[in-house]
């Protein structure tokens, strides 16, 4: 049996002071919804327009890293979003614009299940855990972040993908009113990236939709985006609108913009450099100026879950 | 007082200190007491210094074409302070790379200045930038005769590396470099239109 030391608890399992006064906030701003949560299973709590209410019934995850997470603050205001401006502090001063409520997902492709859900509808099967991950950025900066999810493994049996289905494809909404740097020229719109159906289908693979046991906030991703942590953190594509079963690799947004600097795989390596900077070591945010970078592991430090997913692939030509 | 002792006495002064700002900004920001350098402080502190670099060559380069266009030839006197803070910046942008974001670890220093082309612009610059802040001084600017200018007149060279070490920097929003360039390359055409009707004058003569 497991006895957990007090330095076990990781840090993200005591409620910060900030934390409790925002589920003060939310306690008022309930009351002031007049009590209109109507809790149905462990999706019930996920309020339309409350946008750090509580999520409830959320089951801890043996694939969580017991390193220390960021802050809140850290996570939620450096982000990279350029639908909403490309500094990263634009997605927390834009992303306001964007209403993660209605919200619908369209499942389509190679599969016996398809059609388009209502958000809460999507979430229903599904049993949401807590996955704590770390999140390693092809500019070689690194966090550590508390997600709620779901597998996405469970998700794809839920629709049953037909043989056929080799690859998952997503997209992010397409709305330049809600997500004003769809003005831009940055990139070509929507966002879109795609994993193969094994990475899909990989135990570490999720779709978030909450951040430190609360909704996830709009410049995350919201109200539902993938998380796959072996991976530099554009693949996990944020504000999901598209899931499509496919036959052949999808286009995906990096890649289509740059593809000597961004593969399909970009799976997190320190011996495949970026062609303008090296991988080989990471800036953990958070350690102020003084912190010394840390070295990069090979798949983020997954490799004893993802590995086999690479065997004779060479992942110097695949990058 | 003349003008000379009023340029010297009290505009330098105030330039200096106007001068000096970024580099306060940047410090009481670091101390949470203008703002906070957000998550990523090293990334925060190496941009501002990079940029303020940037700006200050492009007002080191606009004092003679402006001083040409409108004839107020007291602007000369701040050249040599604004090329100087140009430097200044340049090289905190490089000590802030070098000591906190390299960690002084030679080996990856040697590999950057090498095998990334825009590490190797941006250190040619500063290189280059030393030079002319060295030689800045009255006595060896005396010592070199005609020599000086056309060491001087690297700025130029010196503020196409930059921009275009920026340019290469980027991830993909090139709006920001592209300003440069656009401001960089209207500097450089008015300073050649003004040479070209020089000569034109001296032909007619």
């Amino acid at each position: 049996m497991l006895i957990r030391k007090p330095n076990d608890i990781r840090p993200s399992e005591i409620t910060s002071e900030a934390n409790y006064l925002n589920r003060r906030d939310f306690i008022r701003a309930s009351a002031i919804a007049g009590g209109s949560i109507i809790s149905s299973g462990a999706i019930g709590a996920i309020m339309p327009n409350s946008r750090l209410a509580p999520l409830e019934n959320i089951s801890k995850s043996f694939l969580s890293t017991n390193e220390i997470p960021n802050s809140f603050e850290d996570i939620s205001t450096y982000n990279n979003f350029y639908e909403f401006g490309l500094r990263k502090s634009d997605p927390a001063a834009n992303a306001t614009s964007l209403k993660p409520r209605p919200w619908s997902i369209k499942v389509s492709g190679h599969a016996e299940k398809k059609g388009v859900f209502d958000f809460d509808e999507f979430m229903k099967p599904f049993d949401l855990e807590e996955r704590i991950y770390r999140m390693r950025c092809v500019e070689a900066w690194s966090m550590v972040i508390p997600w709620v999810g779901i597998s996405l493994a469970e998700v794809v049996k839920h629709y049953q993908p037909t043989s056929k289905a080799k690859y998952i494809s997503f997209e992010t909404l397409e709305d330049r009113e809600q997500m004003p740097g769809q003005k831009g020229w940055s990139l070509d719109w929507p966002y879109r990236e795609g994993l193969t159906i094994e990475e899909a289908t990989n135990p570490l693979t999720i779709l978030a939709v909450g951040l430190y046991g609360k909704v996830i906030p709009n410049q995350n991703g919201a109200p539902i985006r993938l998380v796959v942590p072996w991976k530099y953190g554009f693949k996990s594509i944020k504000s999901i609108v598209s899931i499509k079963f496919m036959s052949s690799q999808p286009k995906t947004s990096w890649n289509m913009a740059n593809p000597y600097e961004y593969g399909f795989y970009a799976n997190v390596n320190p011996k495949v450099n970026h062609p303008r900077w090296s991988q080989a070591r990471e800036r953990r945010i958070g350690g102020g100026i003084f912190d010394k970078k840390r070295e990069t592991l090979i798949f983020n430090g997954y490799g004893e879950h993802v590995a086999h997913l690479y065997k004779d692939f060479n992942l110097q030509r695949n990058f | 007082m003349n003008t000379l002792q009023q340029i010297r006495l009290i505009w330098k002064p105030i330039i200096f200190f106007i001068c000096l700002l970024p580099l306060l900004l940047i410090i009481s920001d670091a101390f949470g007491i203008t703002g906070n350098l957000g998550a990523n402080q090293i990334e925060a502190i190496l941009d501002h210094f990079g940029n303020w670099a940037l700006r200050f060559i492009m007002i080191a380069l606009t004092v003679t074409p402006l001083r040409q266009l409108t004839s107020w030839n007291w602007l000369s006197y701040f050249r040599r302070m604004l090329g100087l803070f140009a430097f200044f910046y340049a090289f905190m942008h490089f000590f802030v790379w070098l000591v906190l974001d390299k960690e002084l670890r030679f080996n990856e220093i040697l590999e950057d200045l090498i095998e990334r082309p825009f590490i190797t612009l941006g250190f040619t610059a500063v290189v280059l930038l030393t030079a002319l802040a060295i030689t800045s001084f009255m006595a060896i600017r005396q010592y070199m005769n005609k020599h000086w200018q056309s060491l001087h007149n690297m700025i130029y060279v010196i503020a196409i590396l930059s921009v275009w070490h920026y340019w290469w920097q980027v991830k993909k929003d090139i709006t920001e470099p592209l300003v440069y360039a656009v401001i960089l390359f209207a500097l450089i055409t008015v300073r050649l239109a003004y040479y070209w009707k020089q000569r034109q004058l001296r032909i007619s003569e």
